[in-house]
């Protein structure tokens, strides 16, 4: 079955309702002081994973249309993308408002000092650079610069798993599992990712000549 | 006669599960391998999508009140962390590295019997069961601050007796000059012991250690209960030691032996990452975790995320005066 724009449409409405119920649930419980003994991680955590998730769902979506001939299935894309940028939104302002309680000087201190929080504050950047320029008029001013500069999802991808190891204090079964999964979808663009590199190497060489 | 017909989605006597597979589904999905996608499905830490609830297959652990005074000296006037946190936000990764884990996996843990020794560099090696526990010292209540590695803290009533009263009995010889802590290794209770991924990669057993001067330090309390009642597992349970101007991993739980030694036993965190974790570990707002600021603290007590609860860390947790002493000749950005 090939799916029609009513399915797209019935899969963007399911994708909004799975994204922002556990939200609301989640921040509902911990204002109520009904998440566990320290609300305040439990939101930085929950957000925080929620992004890596919904990112990696994001980055499925190419190989899966290309597998199952799903053309439409991309039109998605975008909304997946922004919800996972929402969901980092939260993460990173549940850690300035609940976690350092509006201490600034510390916040820019930890963001500088703290190599783990340097890499998550990384990857916000790319995806904060990705969802400014993801309206269809903007992707069509860019032309092709727009593929270029949201070819870098690829490394927020990584910088998110890796702060995202980087934080635990031991044990790395769950961090495992995801850098698992960035492989497996980032393995779906080899050729693209090869040849990217292969370019900047020869312009490198041609530089040098 | 009566002809039944059956269709096909009739359930008959022989499709109930069994009442033993029913209770042991989850131990069943584990072994069948769901543990790693159930994981990566289960929004960690959150409840969001925990409607069913958890509480048809285990009864909780069984506490019971306990006989006690109240220290008059060892408590203050701060907020109590309510009973519920305490006992539901731990860490104690014999029982899974998640703060609720040791909660929700450590209620049949066995406390009884329960036997700890202190023995090594002693004269007199000393054996107590599960009642001595209770009825070998005084039972006092003490109210101290709980600082978590983790920059959040807690205000805890515990219910023990001095550490020294117990080293007193084995009487240490002049030559240990260390004290040393083993928790139980029992992989069969113990999830975190049998599997390294449960267990956060830890070595077990856990291992602890204090100098002789800090073991003998008024403070230095092992304690038997909390909120008025035995411990629970997840607070570790039968018995624990509790020292309030070191970060919390210092306090070992569910202790079986005491060692006295002649020099420095390899302390579990230590051992893990010693550029993070020392061995001294004293509370220290000045000293940072290589990953974070130990300045200031959140204090958990009531309230839930809109709680202003961010509190400056006091050198020493706040017991510089009964303390500090033990350190002068020490430096403790190089010794933290």
């Amino acid at each position: 079955m090939r799916l029609k724009a009513l399915h797209i449409l019935l899969i963007k409405v399911v994708i909004h309702l799975a994204a922002l119920t556990p939200v609301l649930l989640t921040y509902w419980q911990a204002v109520n002081d009904q998440l566990g003994g320290d609300p305040v991680k439990a939101i930085i955590h929950f957000t925080g994973l929620g992004a890596v998730k919904l990112l990696l769902i994001s980055l499925a979506i190419t190989p899966l249309a290309l597998r199952f001939k799903q053309g439409l299935l991309i039109n998605v894309r975008r909304l997946l993308g922004l919800y996972a940028y929402f969901y980092a939104v939260l993460h990173l302002a549940s850690y300035l408002i609940f976690e350092l309680q509006f201490e600034w000087g510390l916040f820019i201190k930890e963001i500088i000092e703290r190599p783990y929080i340097t890499v998550g504050m990384a990857a916000f950047i790319i995806l904060t650079s990705l969802a400014l320029t993801s309206t269809k008029s903007i992707q069509r001013k860019l032309g092709q610069i727009w593929q270029k500069l949201h070819n870098w999802v690829y490394l927020a991808i990584i910088l998110a798993v890796v702060h995202f190891y980087w934080s635990v204090k031991s044990g790395i079964l769950e961090p495992a599992i995801y850098a698992g999964l960035t492989i497996i979808l980032l393995s779906f663009r080899k050729q693209k990712l090869s040849l990217a590199l292969k370019r900047r190497a020869k312009n490198k060489q041609k530089l040098k000549k | 006669m009566l002809i039944r017909s059956k269709s096909s989605n009739d359930l008959t006597e022989n499709h109930v599960t069994d009442e033993s597979v029913y209770k042991d589904r989850r131990q069943l999905l584990k072994k069948m391998g769901f543990v790693g996608a159930g994981a990566l499905l289960a929004q960690s830490q959150s409840q969001a999508f925990s409607l069913f609830g958890d509480d048809d297959d285990e009864k909780a652990f069984e506490q019971r009140a306990l006989k006690h005074t109240k220290s008059t000296i060892y408590t203050t006037d701060e907020k109590l962390t309510p009973e519920f946190k305490v006992t539901s936000h731990n860490n104690f990764y014999e029982f899974g590295t998640g703060k609720s884990d040791p909660s929700s996996n450590a209620q049949q843990f066995k406390v009884d019997p329960w036997t700890i020794k202190i023995e090594g560099l002693v004269e007199q090696p000393v054996e107590l069961g599960y009642d001595d526990l209770f009825s070998a010292f005084d039972l006092e209540e003490r109210i101290y601050r709980l600082r978590c590695v983790e920059a959040w803290s807690m205000v805890i009533p515990w219910i023990g007796f001095p550490l020294s009263k117990l080293l007193e009995k084995a009487k240490p010889l002049s030559s240990a000059k260390y004290v040393a802590f083993d928790t139980l290794y029992d992989p069969k209770q113990m999830p975190g012991q049998r599997s390294r991924f449960v267990g956060g990669g830890v070595q077990y057993p856990y291992v602890e250690g204090l100098t002789v001067e800090e073991a003998m330090n008024p403070l230095a309390l092992m304690s038997v209960g909390l909120y008025g009642k035995t411990l629970p597992p997840q607070n570790g349970a039968p018995i624990r030691l509790v020292v309030p101007w070191k970060y919390g991993f210092k306090s070992i739980k569910s202790v079986v032996r005491i060692r006295l030694v002649s020099s420095e036993p390899p302390t579990t965190w230590k051992r893990l990452a010693s550029n993070e974790y020392g061995f001294y570990a004293n509370v220290n707002p000045a000293v940072s975790h290589p990953r974070w600021s130990q300045a200031r603290e959140r204090r958990i007590t009531t309230g839930g995320l809109l709680d202003r609860n961010r509190i400056p860390t006091l050198p020493f947790n706040g017991y510089a005066d009964q303390v500090a002493h033990l350190y002068r000749s020490l430096d403790l950005r190089k010794f933290y």
